[in-house]
């Protein structure tokens, strides 16, 4: 299921311990980056199969003269083979960021090329495509920029046929994309969009992934909610992305995880998202998040946490729409499997990839504020105690927990009833005992509902020392009077 | 983090959930200084809170993140050539024999050899270039469509169309899937040429390999001394059957009468595929390239046709 152009890592030339501290460097780099809101990534398609395929030249150090002579073959070279050698070495070239660099000063060199794009050699077209590719891929603006001549070529080949050439115009452009504004701001009137929404009818799971990538690069972009994601809106694709990521035997993971994350763009940046309700975001993602479910039960597939996090998003930020209340009477608001697979998908995210507990809590929240469905769901489906377990993961997750049995505890006698007796007291009494604060308000609100909705809680909490857990927060300005409030229902009902 | 067994079977069970439990809110609950109400919550694009996510997003992006499955191998198989009449291109690899196909074959004019990267493209071409009635036609209206998909203006112009194309929508003025006809008139392969001997062909200047200029039914370039270079195109060009078409007077009527030309085109199948134009016969030839005036084959059915009648109708 994934594409084999994905590049491996080489576990030969470096042990375990320094992929660690690489990967290590790079979340720190990405987390900086995201900070300053300066998040980019490029995707880089080399197919290694091909490369060992090809004899003779290991990437070299070629100067100009060396280029000029690969253009000048590729261009008027008699034989065809010697012109597609001259155009691979340069390709493989390019791979070097100081050819680049060479490469684009020289005069006349991205004229050439785009005129070899252009040309009637499919194989001279497609190596020529494979050096923009490289271009695309740089860090240095200047090199990337020097690919803009070609974008309206790139964009003309995405309705032609052939599925590896698209497929690699496509990544070209979604590097292209996100490189800056100046880019996108001549891709769009080109015609960007409804060049992909016609691409996403082709029945090519590699051509389908690389658009998503293409058009997720186009949605991250700062100026997407107002300048491109009312086009998108307004075009074919959102209902073609709905229907890439119905769970069936069609479902493809690479191409449901870009189109997923073109959603969560699309519905975060809070457009337009009663249009994507009513073509059945909601029904489709919720019908997704159980088959997830399912399939986290049944492999051990590295990658459904790449698909398990936007889809997670993407139904907690579409449950706050006023047009999800109308839509509510459909079946999966009210099925209470979206709890069973949503707890499924905690304990996968727990052991899988802890940050991410999160998000889905975050969903749990928003199921269950205003839903005594679920709030019931919770209860009768055994589900506090493992909710429990996750107190001690960090503060957010403690947060969040919290939130969501504060959910169902405001909700009433009948709710509170089922919360008692069992691990919740003793959870919440080492609670109290958190340094955070945010942590120890909410278990506060959650005892003062338990107080208030459980005959004999207080009287329980009393005989756990749960009076000398309050103590140490009396001083707090933030708690103070909730601590209080509390020692005064404790002691004197 | 332990779940209750029968949450398994609750997943693969049926839709469904049991009856909610009654809500009973005391209004002592929301009184100071307790504030807690249950609420949906919404984090914008931006949010801190999907900063853990968005790393692991791109990590993945970068390819850091290990893949599970191999890569399936590309195959290959024992050389074989293009079955394309007249081409002699020869391939080990599948997928270097689609883009090939793709590219020179699949979307080719039947009159005038040129491949289109598109099916859009061809249809665009055939009616400006070899289709009389549009020149008619585009006397009176703006019959000339942008070529960018999803812009629905059209010109009276083809110059007026590129102008609208480089201000509008960017594209480069020397946008290679526009080249403007040059003579009045349908188009004849002759014509063709001329367009070609336009391209920059100076030594001194790196000359643009024509784009689907030249006709494919040579794909292989006869070897020749580098000297000659400037001279491809046009070789290829004479050695093209159709290229005898270029000897013939232009004789289609200045007037197109629509209903009262019936012209009888024995071997044509109108509704079928495109069909090469057999071009042996000289004498021949001029009555068949005349039928192809009056119906010039589509890829697609006669929907130019019919288009054309509607605005002929004033439709």
């Amino acid at each position: 299921m994934w594409s084999r152009q994905r590049g491996r890592l080489k576990p030969l030339c470096c042990g375990v311990e320094e992929l660690r501290c690489r990967r290590r460097e790079r979340e720190a780099a990405l987390r900086k980056a995201r900070r300053e809101q300066q998040l980019v990534s490029k995707r880089l398609l080399r197919d290694e199969a091909l490369e060992e395929a090809e004899e003779g030249c290991v990437a070299m150090i070629f100067g100009e003269a060396e280029i000029q002579q690969f253009l000048r073959l590729a261009q008027r070279g008699t034989e065809e083979k010697e012109r597609e050698r001259a155009l691979v070495s340069l390709r493989r070239g390019l791979q070097r960021p100081e050819m680049q660099q060479t490469f684009i000063r020289l005069e006349g060199s991205i004229r050439t090329l785009v005129g070899l794009l252009t040309s009637n050699q499919a194989l001279l077209q497609l190596e020529a495509a494979r050096c923009l590719h490289e271009l695309s891929h740089s860090e240095q603006s200047a090199v990337v920029e020097a690919c803009l001549p070609a974008t309206s070529y790139l964009l003309t080949y995405l309705s032609g046929h052939s599925s590896d050439f698209i497929e690699l115009c496509l990544y070209t452009l979604g590097n292209l994309i996100v490189e800056s504004e100046a880019v996108r701001r001549q891709l769009l009137p080109q015609g960007i969009v409804p060049a992909l929404a016609a691409c996403i009818q082709s029945p090519h799971l590699t051509v389908l992934e690389a658009l998503g990538y293409a058009l997720s690069q186009l949605l991250q972009a700062k100026e997407a909610p107002e300048k491109i994601i009312p086009s998108v809106l307004g075009s074919t694709l959102p209902q073609h992305m709905l229907q890439l990521l119905q769970p069936g035997p069609k479902l493809n993971l690479g191409v449901a995880v870009e189109f997923a994350w073109c959603l969560h763009y699309i519905i975060c940046s809070q457009v337009n998202n009663a249009l994507l309700i009513t073509q059945g975001a909601l029904s489709t993602l919720g019908l997704l998040l159980l088959d997830l479910a399912g399939a986290v039960q049944r492999t051990e597939d590295a990658g459904l946490e790449l698909l398990a996090c936007p889809v997670l998003r993407c139904l907690s930020n579409l449950l706050t729409e006023a047009a999800a209340e109308a839509v509510g009477g459909q079946l999966q608001l009210r099925d209470e499997r979206v709890v069973a697979a949503l707890f499924i998908l905690l304990q996968f995210l727990l052991q899988k990839q802890p940050s991410l507990l999160p998000e889905g809590l975050w969903l749990l929240n928003n199921l269950t504020a205003n839903s005594p469905s679920f709030c019931t769901s919770l209860l009768s489906l055994d589900l506090i105690e493992p909710l429990l377990h996750l107190l001690s993961v960090s503060n957010v997750v403690s947060m969040l927990v919290l939130t969501v049995l504060c959910n169902v505890a405001e909700k009433g006698p009948a709710y509170c009833q089922r919360l008692w007796p069992g691990p919740l007291l003793s959870s919440l009494l080492d609670t109290l005992a958190f340094s955070d604060t945010e942590v120890v308000g909410q278990s506060l609100e959650l005892l003062q509902l338990l107080f208030l909705y459980q005959p004999g809680a207080a009287q329980a909490f009393l005989q756990q020392s749960g009076l000398q857990a309050l103590q140490r927060h009396e001083e707090v300005a933030q708690l103070q009077d909730r601590v209080h409030a509390l020692q005064q229902t404790a002691l004197h009902g | 983090m332990q779940l209750p067994p029968a949450l398994h079977a609750r997943l693969a069970g049926a839709p469904g959930s049991a009856e909610p439990l009654p809500v009973e809110r005391d209004p002592a609950a929301r009184t100071a200084p307790f504030r807690f109400a249950p609420r949906p919550v919404r984090f914008p694009r931006e949010h801190d809170f999907f900063e853990e996510g968005d790393v692991q997003r791109h990590l993945y992006l970068q390819d850091v993140l290990t893949q599970v499955g191999g890569a399936p191998e590309r195959p290959r198989v024992p050389e074989f050539t293009c079955q394309v009449a007249g081409c002699c291109q020869v391939f080990d690899a599948l997928e270097d024999y689609e883009h090939h196909y793709h590219t020179l074959h699949r979307n080719v004019c039947s009159f005038c050899k040129r491949a289109f990267p598109s099916g859009h493209l061809l249809d665009t071409h055939i009616l400006e270039w070899h289709d009389s009635l549009f020149q008619i036609l585009a006397e009176r209206q703006d019959m000339y469509q942008c070529l960018v998909e999803g812009c629905t203006e059209k010109f009276r112009t083809s110059r007026d169309r590129k102008e609208h194309l480089v201000m509008r929508h960017l594209y480069p003025a020397d946008f290679r899937f526009d080249k403007p006809r040059k003579s009045r008139g349908p188009v004849m392969p002759g014509a063709a040429e001329q367009v070609l001997a336009e391209a920059p062909g100076d030594d001194g200047v790196p000359s643009e390999v024509d784009a689907m200029e030249v006709c494919s039914e040579h794909v292989e370039p006869p070897p020749a001394p580098a000297g000659e270079r400037r001279a491809y195109s046009h070789r290829e060009m004479n050695s093209c059957p159709s290229a005898a078409l270029a000897q013939l007077p232009r004789i289609w009527p200045e007037r197109y009468h629509l209903p009262s030309v019936l012209v009888r085109v024995p071997h044509e199948d109108l509704k079928g595929p495109r069909r090469e134009i057999s071009t042996s016969n000289g004498g021949s030839s001029a009555a068949l390239w005349r039928c192809c005036r009056a119906f010039p084959p589509r890829r697609r059915g006669p929907r130019t046709l019919a288009r054309a009648a509607l605005h002929v109708a004033g439709l």
